[in-house]
């Protein structure tokens, strides 16, 4: 076990709120039209919420602090944000696109001490990328970002989603990457729209297409290790927690509502009406995540993959029931290595209806 | 005898958990927990304390070690921890006001 790894098991024995993922806003400069959010700003938290926010989650005992949007940098008071959240101390990360960064934005994140920047490319060649984010130009413009934080000796990686408008871009991403000297992460993960429009899940890639990418070595590295047929599950899995979502992580969002994570938009408080510290440890809706064992799924549990499936509980949430199929999982197990899952097998189909981000009621 | 002053660096995360600080380097994401005894060093940190005044101070007088030990311990681990940036030695006090401990 490393270090870290010691830190989260004692993060999650302690119950501290070890990694905090934080939109500032869900304003943003690009269009992308996988976006699951609404951009315009409904009241949005002010600086001074923000600072406030991120004081209460210092004393929570956060060490790792996610800061993105929206586009972070829409906000005129980010580097305020940002330098607050530093003199705090927290490790912190920043999801952009890009497009705002130049010499002196990457000057400021170093001086900083922003520990990692995360930038979307989805495509190296700008007919692709710029008609996914549907702003002329911005592929120059993130690529430039990237040079300038590199040039910072900043630790950048490139975030490249896949689907169906970027197919077969991956490689040009991955080699671009390659080139910059940046990390390289991809994600086939495409999740319903905040206001419930399910029209987006259109852009997932097929399953022939997800299993050429399970399968690829570029991408995987071993492949026969990756699509090795599940290991039996002992106790240890069974009594095991499905992720760190509201056991060791949180999510807030601009108007201040937090989440157990940015992909389970299960309405848990809000700060405008709550201390984060009262939230994370009295919310009936965490209490009720938390309680969530392998052994506890009704379908799950029986599956010959619940031992090394990515079943996202949040994604399942999204289905009907945090308990219940997160099919994408189900499929994402199946084309990995050939066998299906338990869900699929039952030919279990949500049936409940799409719960999404809601104001909590008052 | 020249003095050594120790500062904590501004490019580092840095919280407790459970009475052990987690310090984190931003420069090569170095990660180090301290003990008890390594973060009453670097709480006292604040570049303008020589840390031999700090092992009288805040570990002799508090923790059960001798001075010699405590002095020797103390100088290696300032200077492991310089090494990955996370602290910033000199042989003068530090001009500037000190990063927050967390």
């Amino acid at each position: 076990m490393s270090l870290l790894q010691e830190m989260n098991q004692r993060a999650l024995e302690l119950g501290v709120p070890l990694g905090v993922h934080l939109d500032v806003t869900y304003r943003c400069n690009e269009r992308c039209i996988h976006c699951y959010l609404e951009h315009d700003d409904h009241g949005e938290m002010s600086t001074a919420e923000i600072k406030d926010v991120l004081d209460q989650l210092a004393a929570a005992g956060t060490f790792f602090l996610t800061l993105s949007g929206g586009e972070v940098l829409m906000r005129r008071d980010f580097f305020e944000i940002l330098e607050h959240a530093r003199r705090l101390l927290f490790n912190v990360k920043i999801k952009t696109n890009g497009v705002m960064i130049r010499r002196q934005e990457a000057l400021r994140m170093r001086e900083l001490g922003v520990e990692q920047v995360q930038i979307s490319i989805y495509s190296c060649r700008p007919e692709i990328h710029d008609a996914i984010t549907k702003l002329p130009g911005s592929l120059k413009r993130s690529v430039e970002a990237i040079r300038f934080l590199k040039s910072q000796g900043l630790k950048v990686t490139i975030a490249n989603v896949l689907m169906t408008a970027n197919l077969g871009e991956h490689a040009g991403v991955q080699a671009l990457a390659a080139e910059l000297g940046v990390s390289y992460s991809l994600d086939p993960t495409i999740t319903p729209k905040i206001d419930g429009d399910t029209s987006i899940l259109g852009l997932r890639i097929s399953a022939t297409e997800l299993s050429e990418v399970f399968h690829n070595k570029n991408l995987v590295g071993n492949v026969e290790e990756f699509c090795a047929p599940p290991p039996p599950a002992g106790e240890d899995i069974l009594g095991g927690l499905p992720c760190s979502a509201g056991h060791t992580a949180a999510y807030i969002t601009p108007y201040g509502d937090v989440f157990p994570c940015v992909q389970f938009p299960l309405p848990s408080g809000n700060l405008r009406r709550q201390k984060f510290i009262d939230i994370w440890r009295d919310s009936p809706a965490l209490h009720d995540v938390r309680s969530i064992r392998a052994k506890d799924l009704p379908v799950c549990s029986t599956c010959s993959h619940v031992g090394s499936c990515t079943r996202c509980p949040g994604l399942a949430y999204m289905e009907g029931s945090m308990r219940g199929p997160s099919t994408a999982d189900c499929e994402k197990s199946f084309h990995r290595t050939g066998i299906p899952s338990a869900n699929m097998l039952q030919k279990t189909r949500p049936t409940g209806p799409l719960i999404q981000i809601q104001p909590l009621a008052v | 005898m020249t003095e050594t002053y120790i500062a904590r660096s501004t490019a580092i995360a840095a919280r407790m958990l459970g009475g052990e600080m987690m310090v984190m380097s931003a420069v090569d994401s170095t990660f180090f927990t301290l003990n008890e005894v390594a973060t009453a060093i670097w709480q006292a940190a604040d570049g303008r304390t020589p840390l031999s005044e700090i092992v009288v101070r805040d570990i002799c007088n508090k923790f059960d070690v001798a001075l010699e030990v405590a002095q020797r311990d103390a100088e290696q681990f300032v200077h492991e921890l310089a090494q990955h940036g996370i602290l910033l030695l000199s042989d003068h006090p530090f001009e500037s006001a000190p990063v927050e401990a967390a």
